[in-house]
């Protein structure tokens, strides 16, 4: 069988082996806990606890305020100690709930909404929105706007997205080894919206474990199949999962609905099941803290709102001194300012490495070889809509699909000038991004 | 932390392939062809290499001293001065390949902007550009090895040829086209090492082949296509030349548009022009029309090529 998978992409190295056969590990946070309102994309949470508030674990302290938006809970019960801008990831402040810890794990009780089997698309849908849930694989979409397209009946496919395809990643790994009945559950669960859609699990093959096992467990189901796809990188960005999964194909304008495809990698499938069968809102998540400045890479059930630092430590603190730090995979994640910032629901890992590629290799002329058309899964050419955003050429960049970019990473990554095209797109983007708005 | 961290954008890894890496490659696949140039005529085709390599990579050092950006060393200029060399006459005099570095690299390439912004290859452009200024002392292919026509003269004149002995390279010519073999090793070399594809050099030869079968006057006259194949500067034309990346369309449907172009204009300029030979013409000409084809042929995105549920 010809493997699955995408024109286009990279094979960088992989990382994965520091951490992929470390088993997850609960990690209890010592410090305060720091809760920014907006971890999700849309609009902020509205914080509904006031300062000196005792707050549960599992108990909402920041309430949905808009179509697109997503509530917040607490991880650990305390008292709220502030509400102040705090800093985050991205080193951009952002309103925080500061919570201090009391180390009691006191948890609000929680209620699933009834048996799974007599539960409308509503109470389903209901229970994602109210716990929470969004795309934990980094975009941070509020999951039950994905699970409510107009025409549910239209959707065929509900992939699973396991493709983990960042190098050094290993926490949806892990996850699937250790509770796959979990995201096979959650899948079952999503399968119950839509009643004409057929469930998908799609791995890289660089999981052979991973495939063997889900096939076993998924053995009898006849509506949930196992995928195989081609190791490379970007196969787990949405539209070159459902490229490869299904042949279709969508643009930067539209969903994955528009092609009958619903997607949810593996963290948000796992939330959506605890939160319809134990009531569960999200509140922790799996962080691979890994790279060659880590003393023991590990992978953490961390509970969200801990600090970064915390976690370095908890991995046996820094193995040399660290140049670069990055919260997410390499291809795609931020670099960090500084290490005092709380993991988010988004945080998939920490990658600390001893030594920054970027800063040592000096940026030359384009030579114009092509490399960056070659692995560019958005079929643009990268070099040329780079040479427009530095030109701020508006007009070319616009009409030579700029906007389709996915800002993967491919193209910087390949380059052998060592141009950073991947960040000339983003930031003409971002700025046509923002004129769209107004 | 006592120390202030590395921030920059995503991806925060790069791959290993570099400007340099890649010029060194072409240099290395370019040296079976010299190697054999130097075998095949003698220790003045070494002389002729040295200097036109010394002229390209000094030109390129001073006009980096001038202009205060030393760029020799992404050795680049190697690979234009090694070019250079191998498609001049050996017979011709050493101080030719001194001029023409210059004008590779002084014209062609800084005055334009340096790597990446020349619109004609360099090695090229000075090639032409001395074979118009001086047709006599570079079109004289006579040296202490070979008297007379290169094979392509002798089948234009209606004569008969050595195929074998072309594929090997046993012929007059420029010092470094002759070897079939040693040419295709060399490209074979950089296929592998993912340097070049064989979307320029396999068009172009098919088409070239095709066109040589239709118009050649001779129809289905393998031994006169094998001649046509193996001689005069295709082979290093077509995987050397036609393959820079600066000079030709970075599209992908682009790069087939350009090497069918070179293919009829060879053609063309073989069977019906006044000369053997049409390579290095047929080239340059297509250099010119890149920003055209790259025009027509820019890719659609993905998703963005017409219906959304179109199948791989």
């Amino acid at each position: 069988m010809r493997k699955l998978t995408f024109v286009g992409g990279v094979h960088p190295y992989d990382g994965k082996d520091l951490s992929k056969d470390k088993p997850i590990v609960s990690v209890l946070p010592k410090g305060e806990l720091v809760y920014p309102v907006s971890q999700h994309i849309g609009a902020p949470a509205a914080p509904i606890v006031k300062k000196g508030d005792r707050v549960l674990a599992g108990q909402k302290i920041a309430e949905q305020t808009g179509f697109v938006s997503a509530p917040v809970y607490a991880s650990v019960s305390g008292t709220v100690k502030a509400i102040e801008p705090r800093r985050v990831v991205t080193g951009d402040s952002v309103m925080s709930i500061v919570v201090e810890n009391d180390h009691q794990y006191e948890e609000v009780p929680m209620q699933p909404p009834g048996p799974l089997e007599s539960l409308s698309r509503e109470q389903i849908i209901d229970c994602i929105k109210e716990a929470g849930i969004v795309g934990m694989g980094g975009a941070g979409f509020p999951t039950y706007v994905k699970l409510s397209p107009k025409e549910p009946e239209k959707i065929e496919y509900c992939i699973a997205n396991c493709a983990e395809c960042e190098p050094y990643l290993t926490s949806d790994y892990r996850r699937m080894l250790e509770e796959p009945e979990k995201l096979i559950g959650g899948l079952k669960i999503i399968l119950q919206l839509f009643p004409n859609a057929r469930g998908i699990l799609a791995v890289e093959d660089n999981k052979p474990d991973c495939i063997k096992l889900l096939q076993e467990r998924v053995r009898g189901e006849d509506r949930i199949s196992v995928k195989a796809l081609q190791t490379k990188y970007p196969q787990g960005a949405e539209r070159t999962l459902i490229y490869a999964t299904t042949g279709r194909q969508i643009n930067s304008s539209m969903l994955p609905a528009d092609v009958g495809c619903v997607v949810n990698n593996v963290d948000t499938v796992v939330a959506i099941y605890r939160a319809v069968t134990e009531g569960r809102p999200l509140m922790e998540r799996i962080v691979t803290v890994t790279g060659d400045a880590i003393q023991n890479p590990q992978n953490y059930r961390v509970k969200i709102g801990m600090n970064y630092r915390e976690l370095v430590e908890e991995a046996g603190g820094f193995a040399g001194k660290p140049e670069k730090i990055v919260c997410g995979g390499p291809m795609m994640g931020f670099a960090m300012f500084d290490l005092d910032v709380p993991t988010t629901k988004t945080s998939t890992a920490l990658l600390c490495l001893s030594r920054d590629e970027v800063s040592a290799m000096e940026p030359g002329p384009c030579i114009n070889c092509g490399r960056c058309v070659e692995v560019c899964p958005g079929r643009v050419v990268p070099s040329r809509l780079a040479d427009y955003a530095e030109r701020f050429d508006e007009e070319a960049f616009l009409k030579h699909d700029g906007m389709e970019c996915c800002e993967c990473g491919c193209c910087s990554f390949i380059c052998p000038a060592k141009r950073p095209l991947t960040q000339q797109i983003k930031s003409m983007r971002k700025i046509q991004l923002a004129k769209k708005k107004k | 932390m006592d120390r202030k961290l590395r921030v920059s954008s995503n991806p925060h890894i790069r791959s290993k392939v570099t400007t340099n890496g890649i010029m060194m490659a072409v240099a290395l696949a370019l040296l079976p062809a010299a190697g054999f140039g130097i075998y095949n005529f003698g220790i003045r085709a070494l002389l002729h290499i040295l200097i036109t390599v010394a002229s390209t990579v000094l030109t390129e050092f001073l006009f980096g001293l001038y202009k205060k950006k030393l760029t020799v060393t992404d050795l680049s200029a190697v690979v234009t001065g090694l070019l250079l060399a191998l498609n001049l006459p050996v017979g011709a005099p050493l101080w030719i390949g001194a001029l023409g570095g210059v004008f590779a690299i002084l014209v062609v390439k800084m005055l334009f902007g340096g790597l990446g912004q020349n619109f004609m290859n360099p090695a090229l452009a000075a090639r032409c550009f001395l074979l118009i200024s001086f047709p006599a002392l570079m079109t004289n292919f006579t040296c202490d090895a070979y008297t007379g026509a290169t094979p392509l003269a002798a089948l234009k004149a209606g004569e008969a040829v050595n195929v074998t002995n072309m594929i090997i390279g046993r012929t007059a010519g420029t010092i470094g086209e002759t070897s079939m073999i040693a040419l295709v090793v060399g490209a074979c070399l950089l296929i592998l090492l993912g340097v070049i594809d064989l979307r320029i050099p396999g068009s172009y030869i098919v088409s070239f082949a095709l066109f040589v079968l239709l118009f050649g006057g001779r129809g289905m006259d393998f031994q006169f296509l094998s001649a046509h194949l193996a001689g005069g500067g295709l082979m290093l034309g077509a995987f050397f030349m036609a393959t820079d990346y600066v000079t030709r369309p970075i599209t992908v449907r682009g790069q087939y548009v350009f090497g069918v172009f070179l293919g009829i204009m060879t053609g063309i300029f073989r069977i019906f022009g006044p000369g053997a030979e049409g390579v290095s013409y047929a080239i340059i000409l297509g250099n010119l029309l890149v920003p055209l084809i790259e025009k027509v042929t820019m890719p659609r995105a993905f998703g963005k090529g017409g219906a959304g549920h179109g199948r791989k």
